[in-house]
C-alpha cells in the first residue's frame, strides 16, 4: 500500500489545502467539435473547476447514459479521432494548470497499443486515466505501463462492490478513486440519502486515496451533501446537458453556480 | 472475479465494475448447474416436452441427386418451438434464472428470433420481460415484434448507433447495470463476457450431441463436413460441439458475405480480412472496426448475422484451423433458400440459408460415399417480407396493398 503519491494525488492534496471539496467535470472531446471543446475547457477552468475528465469518444460506450452516449456518437460523426483527441489534450494541458484525466473504453487503448497509448498520455501531459470496462484482472499491461509512467490508473467503486474488492481496486489504483453514487449509467438522478452516506463511509475506510463521487451530481445542494465526506464532486452529464440546452456559452455560468 | 474465460487470446470479461458481483453470481450458478446432472436432465425434459427435441435429421433426396456429389443431410432446428435453435439457449438460461431467484429477464435481438424465444420463455416461467431491438431491425422484422408483444414483452426500439444487434446489446447492458438485483440478461449468442460464450455453447451443444448420434444411426458413420451459419456463433458452436473430437469431420462456418468484400458491405469477420482483434461489448475477438477501434457498419440480408463481432471461441478455432470459415453473398443466400423451398419443401431462414449456400457450392465436388450435414438453425416465416421483396412476387405486393387499404378504411370509419 505504501506507494509514493503520483502527480495526480499530489495535485489533489494541494488543491484540498485551500478548498474543502474539489469540482471535477467531464467533457467529450470533439463534441460538438474540437474548437468548442477547447472553449468549454477554458470556461470551466476560469469558473473554478479543479480537475477535468476528457473523454476520448468510442462507438460503444457501454457504461454511459443517453447524454454522453449521444455526445460520443456526434463527436465521431463530426470526425473525431484518437489522434485529434491527443492533439487537443496536448494543447489543453499546455494552456491550463489543473490536472486532466482521460476517460475512455479499453478498445481505444488496445487498438492504439497499450504501451504507446500510455506514453502518448505522458507526453500529452495527462495525469490519470479512467477505463470503465477494464477490471484490474484484464489490465495488467495497462497497470504496469501506467505505474511506470507515473500516470494514475483510476478505478471505480460502486454500491455493489464488497469491501475486499474495494481494497483490491485501491491496490491497483493511484491518484484517486472514482465512486459511482448509484447503480445504472451516467446522467440519471441520484438519491442523496443516508444510504449514500453509509456507502461513502465504506469507500473512505477502504482506501487512503482521495475520493471522487460522480453519477447524478448536478447541483450546489448535491455538492454540499458530499462536502466533508469525499474530496471531489464529479459533475459529468449535467454540463453537457446545459451546453445542449443553452449553448456552449452557458457552461461558465452553470459552473459558477456550483462553486459559488 | 477470476481472470478466466479465455480461448487462447480471445474472450475474457471486460465489464463495468458495477456488474462484477453479478457476473460472479452468474458464473457460480452456471458452474453449479454444470456439475449437477439433474439440471441437464431437467433441461432435456423441458426441451422434449415444451419444444420438439430431439429435432430430426432430414436427407435432402432431390437436391442430393441434383447436386450429384455428397449426400446432403439437414439438422432440423427449425422444428424447435418458436422456429429456431435460439430456444435451446433461452430455456436453459430460463432454468438458471429461476435457480438464481430472479424475476425479470432482458434480451437483445437481431432478427427477432432470440427476442421471441425469450418472450416465450418469460411467458412460460412467469418472468417480466424487456427486449431490446435495433430500430432498423424492428422495421424489417415486424412479425417477430408482434409476437413478442403478444406474449407480454416490452419491445424497445433502439435508435442509437447503427440501430442493429450491437446497439441492442449495449442497451441491454445499460438496463442490466441498473436492474441486476432482480434481472437476468439472457444474452442470445456465444459472445459477450465470460461465462456467456461457454454457457450458451453448452446449452446449444444439445444440437451437436443429438446430430452425432443421429448421423451414426442413420448412415453408420460420421459426416465428412458440417456446415453452420455464423452470426454471433451459437448455432455453429452448438452443432460443432458434437464433433470436436472427431478429426475426420470438417467444420465449416459460413458468415454473411453481404455485397462482397470491403468494410460496410458484409458481416464476415473471419472469412474476409476486414476485421481486426479488439475489445467491445465485454469481450475480445475479431471485430469489424477502423484503426482507432470504432465499430463499423455491417450489412447482411439477414438481420441475425448482421453483427460486428463473433464468438471468441470461434475466433480461437479459426486461428487453430479447427473450423474453416467461408462467406456467402446475399444473392447466393436468397437463391439457396429458394432452391431448398422449391426442391425439398423446407423453408430455411435467411441466416440458415448461408450454410445451405456454401454446402451447395461444395457438395458437387464430393463423392456419393460422403455425407454432409447442414444446421438448419431456423425457419423463414419471419423473413416472409424480406424474401417476398427479394423475389419480387407481384401477388404478395397486391396482398399487402389490399391489406393496407382495408386497414386505412377501417381507421377512417373509426
Amino acid at each position: 500500500m505504501a506507494k509514493s503519491p503520483t502527480t495526480l494525488e499530489l495535485a489533489i492534496r494541494k488543491a484540498r489545502e485551500k478548498k474543502d471539496i474539489l469540482l471535477m467535470t467531464h467533457i467529450v472531446l470533439g463534441y460538438p467539435n474540437f474548437d468548442d471543446s477547447l472553449r468549454v475547457v477554458e470556461d470551466m477552468v476560469k469558473a473554478g473547476v479543479d480537475l477535468m475528465e476528457l473523454q476520448i469518444p468510442f462507438s460503444e460506450p457501454m457504461a454511459d447514459g443517453p447524454v454522453i452516449l449521444k455526445a460520443n456518437s456526434e463527436a465521431l460523426k463530426a470526425g473525431a479521432t484518437v489522434e485529434k483527441s491527443f492533439a487537443a489534450a496536448e494543447r489543453i494541458t499546455r494552456e491550463f494548470d489543473i490536472p486532466f484525466l482521460f476517460m475512455t473504453y479499453y478498445n481505444i487503448l488496445f487498438c492504439y497499443g497499450v504501451d504507446e497509448f500510455v506514453s502518448r498520455c505522458k507526453s500529452a501531459g495527462i495525469t490519470g486515466c479512467i477505463v470503465p470496462d477494464l477490471p484490474p484482472a484484464e489490465g495488467q499491461q495497462y497497470l504496469d505501463a501506467m505505474h511506470a509512467a507515473g500516470i494514475s490508473p483510476v478505478h471505480i467503486f460502486t454500491p455493489k462492490t464488497p469491501e475486499t474488492r474495494m481494497r483490491h481496486l485501491s491496490d491497483n489504483s493511484s491518484g484517486m478513486i472514482y465512486c459511482v453514487a448509484r447503480k445504472g449509467v451516467t446522467g440519471k438522478d441520484t438519491a442523496f440519502s443516508d444510504d449514500l452516506s453509509e456507502y461513502l463511509e465504506l469507500c473512505r475506510s477502504s482506501t487512503d486515496l482521495p475520493l471522487g463521487v460522480g453519477f447524478g451530481v448536478k447541483s450546489r445542494e448535491d455538492i454540499d451533501f458530499l462536502r466533508g465526506k469525499v474530496d471531489i464532486a464529479v459533475v459529468g452529464s449535467e454540463t453537457i446537458r446545459v451546453m445542449e440546452q443553452d449553448g456552449v456559452g452557458a457552461v461558465k455560468g452553470f459552473i459558477e453556480t456550483l462553486v459559488a | 472475479m477470476k481472470n478466466s474465460g479465455y480461448y487462447s487470446q480471445f474472450g475474457g470479461a471486460y465489464i463495468p465494475e458495477i456488474l462484477v458481483p453479478t457476473f460472479d453470481e452468474l458464473e457460480s450458478a452456471y458452474l453449479v448447474a454444470r456439475e449437477d446432472e439433474s439440471f441437464w436432465q431437467e433441461y432435456i425434459d423441458l426441451m422434449s416436452t415444451y419444444s420438439c427435441r430431439a429435432t430430426p435429421i432430414t436427407r435432402l433426396d432431390n437436391l442430393t441427386e441434383q447436386l450429384g456429389g455428397a449426400n446432403v443431410y439437414v439438422k432440423r432446428e427449425d422444428l424447435n418451438h418458436t422456429g429456431a435453435h435460439k430456444a435451446n439457449n433461452v430455456m436453459g438460461q430460463g432454468l438458471l434464472t429461476r435457480r438464481m431467484g430472479k424475476t425479470r429477464v432482458i434480451a437483445e435481438t437481431g432478427a427477432g428470433q432470440h427476442g421471441v424465444a425469450t418472450a416465450t420463455m418469460a411467458a412460460k416461467f412467469g418472468f417480466d420481460c424487456t427486449i431490446y431491438m435495433g430500430a432498423h431491425d424492428v422495421a424489417r422484422q415486424r412479425p417477430n415484434v408482434f409476437w413478442m408483444e403478444q406474449m407480454g414483452a416490452t419491445v424497445v426500439a433502439v435508435t442509437e448507433g447503427s440501430q442493429t444487434l450491437k446497439d441492442a446489446i449495449n442497451e441491454a447492458f445499460r438496463d442490466w447495470v441498473s436492474n441486476m438485483d432482480d434481472t437476468h440478461y439472457v444474452l442470445g449468442t456465444a459472445c459477450g463476457p465470460h461465462p456467456f460464450p461457454e454457457m450458451v455453447s453448452w446449452f446449444q451443444s444439445i444440437i451437436g450431441i443429438e446430430s452425432r448420434e443421429q448421423m451414426l444411426e442413420r448412415t453408420g458413420k460420421l459426416p465428412e463436413r458440417v456446415y453452420a451459419c455464423v452470426g454471433g456463433g451459437s448455432n455453429a458452436m452448438g452443432i460443432f460441439g458434437g464433433f470436436l473430437e472427431d478429426k475426420g469431420v470438417e467444420l465449416v462456418g459460413v458468415e454473411a458475405g453481404g455485397r462482397g468484400r470491403g468494410q460496410g458491405q458484409h458481416a464476415a469477420r473471419l472469412a474476409y480480412d476486414d476485421a481486426t482483434i479488439g475489445v467491445a461489448q465485454g469481450y475480445k475477438t475479431y471485430f469489424l472496426q477502423d484503426n482507432d477501434g470504432q465499430m463499423q457498419d455491417t450489412h447482411s440480408v439477414s438481420a441475425g448475422l448482421d453483427y460486428v463481432g463473433v464468438s471468441p471461441i470461434l475466433s480461437h478455432m479459426h486461428e487453430t484451423k479447427e473450423v474453416r470459415f467461408e462467406a456467402a453473398s446475399d444473392t447466393e443466400v436468397v437463391e439457396a433458400m429458394q432452391r431448398t423451398v422449391r426442391n425439398e419443401g423446407l423453408i430455411p431462414a435467411l441466416e440458415s440459408s448461408h450454410a445451405f449456400a456454401q454446402a451447395y457450392k461444395e457438395a458437387p465436388d464430393m463423392s456419393s460415399n460422403e455425407d454432409i450435414l447442414i444446421n438448419m438453425s431456423g425457419r423463414a416465416d419471419k423473413d416472409i417480407f424480406t424474401v417476398a421483396d427479394a423475389v419480387h412476387d407481384p401477388k404478395w405486393q397486391q396482398f399487402i396493398i389490399d391489406k393496407a387499404e382495408a386497414y386505412r378504411a377501417e381507421m377512417q370509419n373509426g
